[in-house]
This record gives structure tokens, C-alpha cells and sequence, in this order.
């Protein structure tokens, strides 16, 4: 390979990896909140896509501005979730970790269904935004503009979290139930109120990655599985509860999957980041920077 | 370690409890093995099939992930070797079946012991998801082997009717009687299991390993041992499904899906009991059947619309599965 050619794949696979963290971290954030890994998670990525879909079919307005709609519909459908589904799933006395996986496993296998009964299991694309097609040649590497935009979308929705986390009154009340679920009721914070705020987060930024992957990829009823089990893998390389980590293992996944489909068939690309997420837990169980 | 005598009350002579459920379980897989006499239809005949089929795998998991606590999402890797092993042996070299599948099951198990050994070190959810990976990769390795047909898969040789290379073209009820010998044989040595030094270990694992561990239990070992004979039924309940299709190819029977509908009737029956994969599949698989022959023929999606709201109904309604509904409070208090 040549310096070109391995500059052209780093460059790609670190875009790419910036749009897997945004993906991650959501699901990272809720597992750090209150222990539970949405196994719909996926299929909030998928529904992201469809709202941005159906929003510039309606309106017409390029998909680049209807990033902060997707946003706002997965918080409303995150919350949802936590208050429809998950909140009872909690309340398992038996099997609590079996309930919580099936309950969201089940919601999600009822939202690929809907997607295909509502909306047909066809695969559709939106063909004209103004960033389509449009590469960036940056001394001989060629990047796509929608996915720099990803990228760029990424970062800003990290340091947003960052901020939010630090800097406000939720994002301590945040972290208060992170660090001592039980502590927090005490001094008065209603943890069913985080709760659902958490899920509503957590959702509105894979709702941001759904929303800038509509952009450039496929939309159809079951693209939530393939970058849903790349989320998980994400995630518990990263280290469960890890925001920094989903960050860190997302742009290391992306690079990775990036180098493997270079050197290997296209269909083994995915190989790479298994072989990868094998190798680290098997020498730290909790993943690069999870807590042990 | 030591495998001496099944230290329970059971070893001295059944309890009746223990004698009641053989009588049940006879009972049940008797009226099974007749009911083909009255169920004449061959679609019937076939989701009847299908359903023993997965109680049978669905049992061996949950020696596993509902005796052990050790959730499994990446069981399909199992049932592949199983499928895989009995076809290329029988239709590369000729072995039959019957060999196939003792020789799968065996790999099965060898495997699940090689992984076991660094997966049973991860707790909990990094536990599931590397089950999940390690059985993705196994799914892009068979894809990409041709020795085994690849993408292809491998089409079994039309024969004639025979128990010797288990092939019934015409008629579907020795397949019923197969698959209900294998659901009785997992039934049967989870029974077994159930009441010795094994079961009880398995149970304290999973309700408190730190606890078990300071009496004594040897956790590592009890895994080990749940992995390697749920890998095992697994991988036979996978030679079975091979000989029933009679074509297989990678994601017909090691695809994420399977992982799923194996654990899915432990769940919804009641995981960690006898009898709960045998009920979760008796209701989920002619569900999931029906529905999809007269509701999802043209990939509309009310199947899955049902069959997740149902995973999700019942997960949410009776965590502790169908079965306790039929239980009676005082025993579930002495239980636990």
C-alpha cells in the first residue's frame, strides 16, 4: 500500500469512526445512568434516518438542516421508551438482566416490523442534498463532504455533552445518579425524571448519527442491526458507562474496519474489529477505560 | 474435582416430586409421539417439527444461560458446527448422520471449552456481547470458506426414505419422532443435572457467585462444564436441522436470529426450569410460524410486529416466564 493509498483509509476510517462514537456514546451514557444496555438501540438509528427521510420529502429542505429535527424526535422517542417500556422492565424483581435484554430486544424487532409494514422494506436514499457528491481533495486524499460533515457533527455533539455534563444543573444530577442512584432521592432528585432525560439524550444523539448517515447511506428497515451491533462492540471496547471511552473505541473501530477492508475481501471487514474487541477484553474484561 | 456421587436427597431413591415429573414428562412425550396419527396436515406437521426442535435447543441453552446465569447470545455458532459438521462428513465423505452428529457435538463442545476458558472471565454484558462477536465471526469464516461451500452451502444428495442417512422425503413423521427423542434425551439429562452436585452448583453461581465461591463452589469449572454439555445438545439439535432441510448454507443456520430463538422460549417459559424452554416454544414457534406464513409472506412485517410485542408482553408481565403462572406461591418461597 502506499503512503497515498494508507492516508486515503486512515482518513476515511477516522470519519467513519467519529460517526460509530456518535452512535456509541448515547448507549454508553444510558448503561452508565442506570445499568442497562438498550438492545433497540439500532433500531433509534434506524428511526432517525426514516424521520430525516420522510422530513425532506415533506419539506424539501436540504437533510444537512434537518439534523436538529432528528435530534429532537429520537429525545421525545428516547424518553418514551424509558417511560413506556424500560421503567417497567426495572421493576423485575426476577431475571432483572434477562427482562431488561428481551424487553428492548422485543421493541426492537416490533420497530423493524413497523418499518416494514408502514414504510416497505425498501431500501431508499436521499438523492439530492448539497453536500451529495461533492468530495474535498485534500493533497491527493479525496474525502466526501457528507462524511466531514459527519465528522464534524460528531465533534460538536461531544464537547456539546461535555458541556452539558460539567457546566448544568441536569448534567450534575447527571452524574449524582451515575456515581449513587440512591443518594441522589435523598437530596431530592427524582430519578425518574433523570432517568427519562438520560434516555432522551442518550437517544437524540444517535439521532444526530442517523440523521448526518442519511445523508450518505442506504435508509431502509434493517440497517439499524448492522451499525447496532457495531454500537455494542463500540461500547464495551470503549469500557460500559464510558463517555470518553465510546469516543476513543469509536474512532479506533472506524480505523480499524477502515484498514481491514484493505487488506481483506470487502466481506470480511467487520473481522477486524471483533478480532479486536476480543483481544482487548480478553486482557481487560471491562474494556479500555471502563470501571472495574 | 471430583465427580463421586450425585450428593441430593434424589440419590437414595427418586422424591416423589422428582417421580411426578418423570410421570409427566411420559405422559407429555407420549401424547406427543402420537399426536402425528391425528395431526394429518403437513404444515402442521411441519411447525410441530420445528417447535420440538427448537424446545430441544432451547432446553440445552438454558442448562447453560438459565441454570448457569451465563447469557448466551451467540449459541447459533453451536448449532452451525453441529449442521456443518454432519453435512460435510456425510456428503464429502459419506459418514452418516448419526456419526455426524456425535462428532459435531463433540467439536461443539471441545470449542465451547476453548472459548469458555477467556469468555468465562467477562461478567455480565461483556460476557453477551462477545458471545454475539465470536459467533458473527465464526458466520464470516464459513461465508468465506469454500471447503465448506461458502456463501453456497452444501445441498444434501437426494436418496431414498432411510433411517441410515436420515432422509424422509416423503413423509414427515419420522422427523417428528426424531425431534421429540432429541427434546426427551436434553429433558431427560437436564433432569438428571437438575437434582446433583452440578445443578445446585450451577444455580449458585448464577444467584450469587462471591457467596458460592466462598463455599466452595468451583465457578470457573461449573461454567466450564454447563458450556461444554449445552454446547453439545446444541450442536446436535444443528445436525438435526441439517438433515431436516436438507440444504444449509451460512445464514440458514448460524445467522444472529438463531442465537435468539434459543433463548427466546427459556425466557418467555421460564428460564432455569424444566419445563419452561418446552412451553416458550410451544407458544412462540407455531406463532412465529403462522404468522409469517399467512401474515409475512411478502416481507410485510407484521410478524415481526407481533412476535416483538409479544417478547416484550410477556418479558414485562411475568419476568419469571409463563410457567410460574401455574406455580404454586408456597414452593416458589421455599425455593428462594
Amino acid at each position: 500500500m502506499t503512503t497515498q493509498a494508507l492516508l486515503q483509509v486512515l482518513a476515511s476510517g477516522l470519519l467513519m469512526g467519529l460517526i460509530y462514537a456518535l452512535i456509541a456514546v448515547g448507549l454508553s451514557l444510558i448503561f452508565g445512568l442506570m445499568d442497562v444496555v438498550n438492545f433497540a438501540h439500532g433500531e433509534f438509528l434506524m428511526t432517525a434516518m426514516y424521520v430525516v427521510f420522510g422530513a425532506f420529502l415533506l419539506t424539501a429542505i436540504d437533510p444537512v438542516l434537518l439534523v436538529p429535527i432528528a435530534a429532537a424526535a429520537l429525545f421525545v422517542v428516547g424518553a418514551a421508551v424509558y417511560l413506556g417500556v424500560v421503567r417497567f422492565a426495572m421493576r423485575a424483581k426476577a431475571n432483572q438482566g434477562m427482562v431488561q435484554i428481551f424487553a428492548t430486544f422485543g421493541l426492537a424487532t416490533l420497530m423493524q416490523g413497523a418499518a416494514q409494514y408502514f414504510l416497505t422494506p425498501d431500501y431508499r436514499s436521499i438523492g439530492n442534498s448539497w453536500l451529495g457528491g461533492k468530495t474535498l481533495d485534500l493533497a491527493g486524499v479525496f474525502l466526501p463532504w457528507p462524511q466531514i460533515f459527519g465528522g464534524l457533527v460528531s465533534i460538536a455533539a461531544f464537547g456539546g455533552l461535555y458541556l452539558l455534563m460539567s457546566r448544568t444543573d441536569f448534567g450534575k444530577a447527571l452524574e449524582a445518579t451515575r456515581e449513587d442512584q440512591g443518594a441522589v432521592a435523598l437530596v431530592g432528585i427524582d430519578r425518574n425524571r433523570v432517568f427519562a432525560l438520560g434516555w432522551g439524550l442518550g437517544a437524540s444523539l444517535v439521532g444526530l448519527a442517523g440523521a448526518v448517515l442519511a445523508i450518505f447511506y442506504y435508509i431502509h428497515p434493517q440497517v439499524g442491526a448492522t451499525f447496532g451491533l457495531i454500537a455494542y462492540v463500540t461500547v464495551a471496547l470503549g469500557g460500559f458507562g464510558s463517555v470518553f471511552g465510546a469516543l476513543a473505541a469509536g474512532v479506533i473501530v472506524g480505523l480499524v474496519e477502515a484498514l481491514t477492508a484493505a487488506l481483506l475481501p470487502p466481506a470480511m471487514k467487520s473481522i477486524g474489529i471483533y478480532a479486536l474487541y476480543l483481544g482487548v477484553v480478553f486482557i481487560r474484561p471491562s474494556g479500555l477505560f471502563g470501571r472495574l | 474435582m471430583t465427580t463421586d456421587a450425585l450428593t441430593s436427597p434424589s440419590a437414595a431413591g427418586l422424591l416423589p416430586r422428582r417421580r411426578n415429573q418423570l410421570l409427566v414428562a411420559a405422559g407429555v412425550f407420549a401424547a406427543i409421539a402420537l399426536s402425528p396419527f391425528v395431526i394429518r396436515d403437513v404444515y402442521l406437521q411441519n411447525v410441530l417439527v420445528l417447535t420440538l426442535l427448537y424446545a430441544a435447543v432451547s432446553q440445552s441453552w438454558n442448562i447453560l444461560g438459565g441454570y448457569c446465569g451465563q447469557i448466551s447470545l451467540g449459541h447459533a455458532l453451536y448449532f452451525g458446527i453441529g449442521a456443518y459438521a454432519t453435512s460435510v462428513l456425510f456428503v464429502t465423505y459419506g459418514v452418516v448422520p448419526w456419526g455426524g452428529m456425535i462428532v459435531g457435538g463433540v467439536l461443539s463442545a471441545v470449542i465451547a471449552l476453548l472459548l469458555g476458558y477467556p469468555c468465562f472471565r467477562l461478567k455480565g454484558h461483556y460476557f453477551s456481547i462477545a458471545t454475539i462477536v465470536i459467533a458473527e465471526i465464526g458466520l464470516l469464516l464459513v461465508h468465506n470458506w469454500d471447503f465448506v461451500g461458502g456463501a453456497l452451502g452444501i445441498q444434501w444428495p437426494f436418496g431414498s426414505d432411510s433411517w441410515w442417512t436420515l432422509q424422509f422425503a416423503r413423509d414427515k413423521v419420522p422427523y417428528i419422532h426424531l425431534a421429540l427423542a432429541l427434546l426427551a434425551v436434553t429433558w431427560f439429562v437436564t433432569f438428571l443435572i437438575e437434582d446433583s452436585r452440578w445443578g445446585y452448583w450451577w444455580r449458585a453461581v448464577k444467584d450469587n457467585p462471591e457467596a458460592a465461591e466462598s463455599l466452595g463452589v468451583e465457578i470457573f469449572h461449573s461454567k466450564m462444564a454447563a458450556a461444554a454439555v449445552s454446547a453439545f445438545f446444541t450442536a446436535v439439535g444443528g445436525a438435526f436441522y441439517a438433515s431436516f432441510l436438507a440444504y444449509i448454507d451460512p445464514e440458514s443456520v448460524m445467522s444472529f436470529r438463531f442465537s435468539l430463538l434459543f433463548a427466546l422460549p427459556a425466557v418467555l417459559g421460564g428460564i432455569g426450569t424444566l419445563w419452561g424452554p418446552v412451553v416458550g416454544a410451544a407458544i412462540l414457534i407455531p406463532l412465529t410460524e403462522i404468522t409469517r406464513s399467512y401474515l409475512g409472506g411478502s416481507g410485510s412485517g407484521i410478524d415481526l410486529i407481533i412476535y416483538g410485542g409479544l417478547i416484550m408482553l410477556v418479558s414485562l408481565a411475568k419476568p419469571e416466564g409463563i410457567l410460574s403462572l401455574f406455580q404454586r406461591k408456597s414452593r416458589k418461597e421455599v425455593r428462594s
